[in-house]
């Protein structure tokens, strides 16, 4: 298990490379890699930043991740985020789950992410031509969430 | 107890963190809220909106109800947008 909030880019290709290496029980691999865009909601955005609660968030990143593993059968999970100021094109999240077939990665995957999104404290800064603004948070964040819950 | 204030919520109640003395009727989340709003207009403000400001206890996601006896921190904050 790796959770790991980091305040420097980071780069998605090594990290999956180097996640699971020398394992030969492994068959699956799913991943997710959330990117700055440099638009949103008809606005240029020239630069995001990540506010986080240090201490809750490893701590509820580490429950969402427990909870994957109670749900599927993963080998090892995966998450880093970003915080701080960072530029579009340039990568906010890694998920990535192990298992030994692809369905148990790959929702486990969908569910971390989307559970992420609701359940971790971290808030997003857009910096546009007219000024900066705070991201809302979306309705269809929390229904993607909703579906997991038992 | 020490209280933190995050992302939107943080500007505008104008500080990050504080520490307070709770008087002994302050025994609740909602309370707390509700004495916070009497010393920050800006917090009662932003908590008149049902939904708009969450807490936590102790790193705990925590509802109104949530008692504060024993807690060393609580934040406040808008709804997360991580990911």
């Amino acid at each position: 298990m790796t959770v790991r909030v980091v305040e420097t880019p980071f780069d998605p290709s090594a990290e999956l490379a180097a996640f699971c290496r020398g394992r030969t029980d492994v068959g699956a691999i799913a991943s997710f890699i959330g990117l700055v865009r440099d638009e949103h909601g008809g606005e240029r955005i020239l630069a995001m930043t990540l506010e986080h609660y240090p201490g809750m968030t490893e701590r509820q990143l580490a429950r969402i991740e427990a909870e994957a593993r109670a749900r599927w059968p993963l080998f090892d999970v995966l998450v880093i985020h970003r915080v701080g100021r960072m530029l579009p094109g340039e990568p906010i999240v890694l998920v990535a789950t192990a298992s030994a077939h692809r369905a148990a990665a790959l929702e486990a995957c969908a569910f971390l992410i989307d559970w992420l999104k609701t359940k971790a404290p971290f808030w997003k800064l857009e910096e546009t031509p007219a000024g900066a603004r705070w991201v809302e948070a979306r309705a269809s964040d929390e229904e993607a969430a909703a579906r997991w819950e038992r | 107890m020490r209280i933190r204030y995050f992302a939107w919520l943080r500007q505008r109640v104008g500080c990050s963190e504080e520490e307070v003395e709770l008087p002994a009727e302050v025994r609740t989340v909602g309370d707390l809220k509700r004495w916070l709003g009497s010393r920050h207009p800006r917090f009662a403000e932003a908590c008149a909106a049902i939904g708009v400001v969450k807490a936590a206890v102790d790193h705990e996601f925590a509802d109104d109800d949530r008692p504060l006896a024993g807690a060393r921190e609580v934040a406040f904050f808008p709804p997360v947008t991580g990911g």
